[in-house]
This record gives structure tokens, sequence and C-alpha cells, in this order.
């Protein structure tokens, strides 16, 4: 197989409170030999907030991030949904409207740089998924999740708008019966749960404005997770896990029960299974212990 | 002309019933069906009353997706009963599904339900025009094919309520008017005729308001009628800046907290969000942030990796900026 490499959007969590999930991301890609060329020049997405301040700003910084993944003739692979979301979006409208599209490369001009719409935009989940193959990682695996019950959680900025989120991939997915991540876990080795929140929200984006409500839908998540016996959960999504592993204690306040469980990212558990290092995954980052290792 | 070949094939149907006269509480019924590829699922619900039970209840009247009234859930997710395919299920579920009324806790008889709360969401945010026109005007009050397209189909919803019941806010904060008010409030806010001013206030109010949507985006994923509720809300967040209604609070912060970060950093700089959108109540958040400290999850704002051209960022943010906070 042609060596597989694509142009990295970081997103800024990976940088900062998640540098565990930039590491684990760095190792799998060492072992599946995937060439991520990091798109240092690229600013933050807004992560839907600068969207709601200022929708044409947002446009114009979102396409000056893909249009250097353009420069590179690179698909650019995220690995946040919510950094999947906004430049995808961006990605559709400047694509389907050529006045708007105009009037962003009239701005980037400015700066010596255009957007063509040439670039994919995918988060590397689907990128794994599609390019590089759930059989071949299957075949990779040195050290199965064979004696864990895995919780995936999707996080709703991966799976909607589906209409959306369905031109980024080809496996297409169901955000009613989502299954891209289940299937990772089952290469991975582990035993997929099925349980009602999978597909849910954990509140993430309105922790400082609607504290309650986001401590409700994360700790909902993890009860769910546990309920039907889940010893850990995994997330494509820093923000996701940011919430479901650094906030156990506002969540168990608000669903009236201790809640707690390892939570992995994505990156991280295919590492495990290919056999990386704890040190190379970053593990000792996780905020709830890891109680496996 | 091609014709589609009908198929047919064996659901089992587990189906909420519950009538509040006389149960104190639900039940499911099974029922197993032969369902042929050209059946909605309203087909099913007639089936279900005339071959097997008829004191199965359930409303509908157009079959045409217009009255809003048929909107019901299956596996969870909100349909409209008389649009949704039947195939479209089973490709979704397979070929177990759970029919259940939009939000089984106001249940009044199998699948009808007491809309209250929906209604009155829907009139708090004074969903009609509110507009000094002449009553015996002498021309017509023409508003430009260019204005009406500002209205971004708000005004086909046909108030069903699929995604004020999918919206996970609505069960937790019971103040939160939920995405059909705020795609009403929208499509009045942006009429060019309208001119009422405490609406936009309204929907920006803390609690109530669009600052409180978690954008999960479910509602855009149920609507059957393509009105993208979750848009709306974004331009609603937007039109509250544009006009000067923004309070100066910890959600606009939030929002705005980003243009800064970009500006000084084109990263963002996580605590400083935070503590640009909290100010001196960032103390409640000590000791989730001392944890993760010890857990190396916290980059000092001196330590942070700012994008490179940054220049350019800058340059952008000076020239592309619609908006003033
Ligand atoms: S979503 Fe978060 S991580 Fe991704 S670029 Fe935006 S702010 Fe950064
Ligand atoms: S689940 Fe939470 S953090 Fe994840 S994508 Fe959805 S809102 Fe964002
Ligand atoms: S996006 Fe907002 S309004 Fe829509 S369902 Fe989610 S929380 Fe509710
Ligand atoms: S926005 Fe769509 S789902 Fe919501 S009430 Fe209107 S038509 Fe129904
Ligand atoms: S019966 Fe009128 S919308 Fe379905």
């Amino acid at each position: 197989m042609k060596k597989l490499k694509y142009a990295l959007f970081t997103g800024c969590t990976a940088k900062q409170s998640t540098p565990e999930q930039m590491m684990s991301t760095m190792a799998v890609a060492r072992k599946l030999n995937i060439e991520l060329i990091e798109l240092t020049e690229a600013s933050c997405c807004g992560a839907s907030h600068l969207q709601d301040y200022d929708d044409f700003l947002s446009l114009v910084l979102n396409a000056r991030n893909i249009a250097y993944a353009e420069k590179h003739g690179l698909t650019m692979v995220t690995i946040c949904n919510t950094c999947q979301l906004n430049t995808a979006m961006t990605k559709h409208r400047l694509d389907k409207n050529p006045e708007l599209k105009a009037r962003v490369n009239e701005k980037l001009a400015e700066v010596g740089l255009e957007y063509k719409g040439t670039s994919l935009v995918t988060h590397f989940l689907y990128a794994i998924i599609d390019d590089f193959g759930l059989d071949k990682i299957k075949e990779m695996v040195v050290k199965p999740l064979s004696q864990f019950n895995i919780a995936p959680f999707y996080g709703c900025h991966n799976i909607r708008p589906s209409e959306l989120q369905n031109e980024s991939h080809k496996t297409p997915e169901n955000p009613y019966n989502p299954t891209s991540l289940d299937d990772l876990i089952i290469a991975c080795g582990g035993k997929n749960v099925d349980y009602e929140q999978k597909n849910k929200c954990c509140g993430f984006h309105v922790e400082l404005q609607a504290p309650h409500t986001a401590a409700v839908l994360a700790g909902s998540a993890i009860a769910g997770a546990t309920d039907n016996n889940a010893d850990m959960m995994v997330t494509p999504c820093p923000l996701c896990h940011l919430k479901l592993d650094t906030q156990t204690k506002s969540s168990s306040e608000a669903v009236g029960r201790e809640v707690s469980l390892p939570v992995l990212h994505m990156q991280q558990m295919i590492g495990l299974a290919l056999g990386c290092s704890a040190a190379e995954l970053g593990l000792k980052h996780n905020v709830t212990e890891i109680n496996f290792l | 002309m091609s014709i589609n070949k009908i198929s047919t094939q064996k659901v089992n149907f587990k189906v909420f019933r519950f009538n509040s006269d006389v149960d104190y509480l639900p039940y499911y019924e099974d029922y197993t069906m032969d369902v042929t590829s050209e059946e909605v699922v309203l087909d099913i619900l007639n089936r279900i009353k005339w071959d097997h039970d008829g004191s199965f209840s359930y409303r509908r009247s157009c079959r045409h997706g217009i009255c809003g009234i048929c909107a019901i859930k299956v596996n969870g997710r909100s349909t409209l009963a008389c649009k949704e395919s039947m195939s479209t299920m089973i490709e979704y579920f397979g070929n177990d599904l759970t029919i259940e009324p939009l939000s089984t806790k106001r249940a009044v008889k199998d699948m009808i339900i007491d809309k209250g709360d929906f209604w009155e969401k829907h009139a708090a945010v004074t969903p009609y025009l509110v507009a000094d026109i002449d009553e015996c005007p002498s021309c017509e009050n023409l508003v430009s094919p260019h204005d009406a397209e500002e209205l971004d189909d708000a005004d086909l919803c046909i108030q069903c309520g699929a995604c004020h019941y999918a919206c996970p806010v609505v069960e937790i904060n019971s103040d939160f008017f939920g995405p059909a008010a705020f795609a009403a409030a929208y499509r009045f806010e942006a009429d060019v005729r309208d001119s009422d001013g405490q609406r936009l206030i309204d929907v920006n109010e803390e609690k109530q308001g669009v600052w409180d949507c978690v954008k999960c985006i479910e509602c855009t994923e149920v609507c059957p009628k393509g009105i993208d509720p979750f848009s709306k809300i974004t331009k609603l967040h937007q039109m509250a800046f544009k006009k000067g209604v923004a309070k100066n609070n910890v959600a606009t912060r939030h929002a705005v907290g980003f243009l800064h970060s970009i500006k000084r950093n084109g990263v963002l700089d996580e605590g400083g969000l935070v503590l640009y959108s909290e100010g001196v109540s960032i103390v409640k958040h000590i000791p989730v942030a001392l944890q993760m400290f010890r857990k190396g999850k916290i980059v000092m704002p001196w330590n942070i990796v700012k994008s490179d051209n940054l220049d350019e960022i800058q340059k952008l943010i000076k020239s592309s900026s619609t908006v003033k906070f």
C-alpha cells in the first residue's frame, strides 16, 4: 500500500489541555506508517463560538487553514470533532457558494493565499477507516483489548449534521445508529458496549454559561456506560474527553451518584492494541485513573 | 419510466401504550407485521388501529407533512409519521422497531402527548410580525426576493415539535425556549418589515435563550422540513452582537474571547479564555484546574506555541471583522 500522507490540523486542545492526544496521535501514525504534516500556520477554528460572534471572519480564518492544506496538496485530517465541524462547514459553504468564496478569497489574497476547494477535510477516525482499513488494523494488533468492555462516545460534531458529515468520508455514518467507533473497538479486540448516550452530547460547549446542563449530560453519559458494564469509554474528540475525564465531580453531583470511568482517546486505544507503551500514549496525563495498567 | 419493485419484510413492533385515565404506568404491546417498502410510519399506526386494536390513539390529519400533528418517535428518533418511509426506518434500525410518543413523560394516551410546554415557548417569542403598517394601504407592502431569502426557510416550520422533543436541553432546563421557538423567533427577526425591539433581547436572555443551547445539532438532524434550527440559533447569536443587544455576560465574553485569543496567539489560550469569560468567578474552576495542572494539562500563557505566520492572521482579523462588541 502507498504510504498515507495527510496535513494535520491539530487544533488547540491537543497542544494544551490534552497533550496525551497529540502524543498518541503521533505514536499511532508512526505504527501505521502514516505521515502527518502538521499545519503549524493554522489558527484556532473558533470552536463554534467565534461563529456565534462573527460569521464572516470565522469563514476567512478557517478557509486560510484549509488553504495551507491545499498548498501541500493533501487531505486535511482533524483530531477534534468540533474542528472537523467548523472546518468542514466552511468548506461546504464555500464550495456551494461561489459568490461567498470570491468574497473570502478577496481577503485571503491580502496575505497571498487562496482557497480553492481542492482538499478534503476529514477526521482521523474516518481517514483510518476509509484509507487504512480496519482489517489491516486488526492484523496489526499485538495486544488485543479482549478483556474489556469499551463504551464508544461519538460526540455530536462528528456525526451531526449527517448531511455535512457524510460529505467528509466514504463510509456513511448514521447519526442514530453510528458504527465507526464500535467497529474500531472490535478491530482492537475489545467488546463494544451499546448504551443510550453513545451518540448524545456531553455538554462541553456550555460548561461556563450553563454548568448544570453540561454536568447532567456528561454525568448521564458516564452513568449509561457504567450501567451497561463498560470498563472504560473511548472518544474521538478531545473536548468530549475533557468533559468526561476531568469533570467527574460536577458530573457526579448533577446525576446524584458517583460516576467515573477511565476515558481513552481513540488514538490511545489504538495505540494500546498496537503495543505502544503507556509513556508514548501519554496515559499519565489522563485525569481519571487508568486502572488497568 | 422505471418502476420500483415493491418488497415486503417482517417487522416486529414494540408499541408504547398508556391511558392516563386508567393506567398508572405505561406498557408496551408487541405486533408483528409484513411491511412493504412503500409504506410510511403512519400506515403502520393506521394498521395497528384498524387491524389490531381500535382503542389505539394517535394524531393525524393532512397525511402530507403539512399539519405537523403526527410526529412520534421510532427507536428514539423523532419522525413525522406521514412523511417517514418505513424502508428508511428499517435501514436505520433493522427489523425491531419501538414506537413511542414524542415524549413519554408527556403522554396522555398512547401516541398523544400534552404539547403544552411547546406552545407556551412558542408564544413566548412573539411569533408574529410586529409592524406599523397602514391598515388601509394605498399600495402593496413589498418585500424584495433578496430580503425574503433572509428568512432562510424558517417560515416553512409546521410546529410538529420533533426538534423540541429531541433537544436535550428542553428536558434539563424547563426555562429553555427550545429549537422550534428559536426558529420562529428568527423567522420574524429576519423579516425586514418587523420592528419589534424585545424579541431578540428575550431570546438572548440567560437560561431561556440561545446561549444555553449545547450545540448538539439534534434539532437540525430530526427536522422533517429542513428548517435547520441550529443555524437559526447561530444567526440569533450573531444578530444580538450586530444589533448591540448582546449583554456583557459569561456567555458573550466566551464567544468574544476567542477573537482576543486568536488575535494574540493564532491559537486559543484555553486558560486565558476561561479567565476572560468568568472574571472573578474563575475561583470556582480552581479545584479542577489544579487537578489538571498536576496531570500536566495546563500550559502557561508564556509557553503557548503561537501559530506560524501570526501576522497574516492579525491582518485578516483587521480586514475581515464585521462585528464590534
Ligand atoms: S475546536 Fe477547539 S481545539 Fe479545535 S481548533 Fe477549535 S478551539 Fe481549537
Ligand atoms: S459531545 Fe460535546 S464536546 Fe463532543 S462534539 Fe458534542 S458537544 Fe462537542
Ligand atoms: S442544537 Fe441546541 S437547540 Fe438544537 S437540539 Fe441541541 S441543544 Fe437543542
Ligand atoms: S423546526 Fe422542524 S422539527 Fe422543529 S417544529 Fe418546525 S418543522 Fe418541526
Ligand atoms: S398528518 Fe399532517 S403532518 Fe403528518
